[in-house]
């Protein structure tokens, strides 16, 4: 087994009386495809909230590769390389597709604090940003702004805006929420070809989708990992066809 | 691996064309010069009209850009007119290192400042902005051996402008003044907003949530703008106090700062020329009004607040953008 992108060591976290992780034990290895599923309120969002610095955890420790990360701040997590995208769009309204990828790689780049010189000189930020987006084949609707792009160009751009910080670890929550059937194999397909040098950790609901495209899948329940295994275990799995594929099939 | 050079080349025109000097903006400069000629008796007026958009620019950028609303702006105006007031009045009196170290001064302040609004957005930067402000106001009242308290800063005396130009009754040297250097801030705010910065105010403008995400220091951010902006509106302080040669505890008030906010709101914030514009309505407007029924000025400015934010959500600038994109016929 190669060595760990990103790990967990008993990930604590309750809201009041409720429990949303208890001891998370989590290990992702380098360039590893992993789903993470479970019903609803699980606790999938809430982890990748804990895990990327959204949400402080009550116990527990973070690490990224070696380094301790449970300290850092969202943005510092970041340029560290562990970074994820967001169920509902989570972009830049009227910034166009174009600026808002360009503002991702400026502050890779550690160009965004600059303000003597102009955009346009910044002439490889923006070549690469526009790869970004033709990679992902949004180059031809780069220039409009982005409440203006199709839904699904907007999922699209989610991963994009994700890509621009070069991720070692990349955190997907529900990347094809909201997409008609058909196009999410299409997204998926994109996130199948993604650098196997980036570690990839997905959330998503239908079950052909996850089977396809994951290494192995991480099945929560009530804020605990269940059960960790290839998908052939996990098909085969009596607790998980209990609690989860026997029960509420989501769509 | 990607496409050919020609297509690389297209993303950096468009965003080259995005920022490029547009003819009305020029005509707008040089329209600026008109008051020399056609009303020279309103020079005075024009100078305070050229302070203000100077004022109104730099929340502009704080407001407009980086989407934070501040009802306390007049801290800085403020305290860069009564830096650059007592100066003058204890024996420094030339004009440019004056307005330059009263930039300083101001700039400290808003940095000094700038750790806590940072950390707040809405409701509570709104509360803690104007709490500010009050402190500051009621601090240069209680300083009343320093600034003169109510009865305002007596005795500014300013030197010659390069030690050629006296400034005159009239206002030719004042408004002269205040005009270049409302152009070269001007400049410079521009150039700031066209920059890879300006990109990531208006990231922190259209998604706080986001930046973050994308790995982007956003108190950072506003601590610089922030601080930008203070420099600014102590320039305009400065410029008030030195071709006014006086400086009251106005400079400093509420009032000060919520007339600022709504000039704004009427030109159209997040435009760099809506503070502008908004200036000259509000200011040409009020000396109008203000000569006929002075007592009713204030419903007049009521009255087209509310109009313009229920039909002109933008601003007027905004309303105005949206009109000729009508024109062009987009359908």
């Amino acid at each position: 087994m190669s060595t760990s992108a990103l790990s967990t060591r008993g990930l604590d976290k309750s809201f009041g009386s409720l429990v949303v992780a208890k001891n998370i034990e989590l290990n992702l290895p380098q360039g590893e495809r992993y789903a993470l599923i479970g019903p609803n309120g699980a606790g999938k969002t809430t982890l990748i909230n804990l895990m990327t610095g959204m949400l402080r955890p009550d116990g527990g420790r973070i690490f990224l590769g070696a380094d301790d990360i449970t300290a850092l701040k969202p943005e510092e997590r970041v340029k560290r390389g562990l970074v994820r995208t967001f169920q509902i769009n989570t972009l830049f309204p009227h910034l166009s597709a174009l600026e808002a990828v360009t503002l991702a790689v400026c502050e890779r780049r550690g160009y965004a604090g600059n303000w003597r010189q102009k955009l346009p000189a910044y002439r490889d930020a923006i070549e690469e940003a526009y790869a970004i987006l033709v990679s992902l084949r949004l180059g031809a609707s780069c220039y409009r702004p982005t409440h203006e792009l199709a839904y699904g160009q907007q999922r699209l751009l989610e991963i994009a805006l994700a890509l621009a910080t070069r991720p070692q670890v990349l955190l997907l929550d529900e990347p094809a929420a909201g997409v008609p059937h058909d196009e999410s194999a299409e997204l998926f397909a994109v996130i199948a070809n993604l650098s196997r040098d980036i570690a990839v950790l997905f959330i998503e609901h239908d079950m052909n989708v996850v089977f396809r495209f994951a290494n192995r899948i991480i099945v929560m329940v009530g804020g605990r990992i269940l059960v960790e295994g290839t998908p052939s275990e996990i098909a085969a799995d009596v607790r998980v066809r209990e609690v989860y594929l026997g029960k509420a099939r989501h769509g | 691996m990607t496409a050919s050079s020609p297509a690389v080349a297209a993303p950096q025109r468009y965003l080259e064309t995005q920022i490029r000097w547009h003819s009305l903006e020029i005509a707008f400069w040089l329209a600026a010069l008109l008051p020399f000629v056609v009303t020279p008796n309103y020079l005075q007026l024009a100078s305070q009209i050229a302070i203000t958009a100077l004022f109104a620019l730099s929340l502009d950028l704080i407001l407009g850009y980086a989407g934070i609303v501040s009802l306390g702006h007049a801290a800085y105006f403020g305290f860069g007119s009564y830096t650059a007031g007592l100066l003058a009045k204890h024996g420094w009196g030339e004009p440019l290192s004056g307005l330059l170290i009263a930039a300083v001064a101001a700039g400290l302040l808003g940095y000094a400042t700038s750790f806590i609004i940072a950390r707040f957005r809405h409701l509570a930067l709104i509360m803690i902005t104007l709490g500010l402000g009050l402190l500051l106001a009621e601090a240069a009242n209680s300083a009343s051996w320093l600034t003169g308290g109510a009865d305002g800063l007596q005795g500014v005396r300013m030197w010659k402008l390069l030690g050629i130009f006296e400034f005159d009754l009239y206002g030719y040297v004042g408004y002269s003044y205040s005009l270049v250097v409302l152009f070269l801030t001007f400049l410079v705010a521009r150039r700031l907003i066209n920059s890879p910065f300006g990109l990531a105010l208006r990231g922190i403008r259209e998604n706080a949530v986001r930046m973050p995400a994308i790995g982007a220091p956003s108190t950072a951010h506003i601590r610089k703008i922030y601080t930008i902006a203070a420099v600014m509106a102590g320039i305009a302080g400065a410029l008030l106090a030195q071709t006014t040669e006086t400086v009251s505890l106005e400079t400093l008030s509420f009032q000060r700062s919520a007339d600022v906010l709504v000039i704004l709101i009427l030109g159209g914030a997040g435009r760099l020329y809506g503070g502008i514009i908004g200036t000259i309505i509000y200011m040409v407007a009020r000396d109008q009004f203000s000569g006929t029924t002075p007592q009713y000025w204030y419903f007049w400015i009521g009255a087209l607040l509310v109009a313009v934010v229920i039909f002109l959500p933008n601003g007027i600038l905004g309303g105005l953008a949206r009109l000729t994109d009508h024109w062009r016929g987009r359908a």
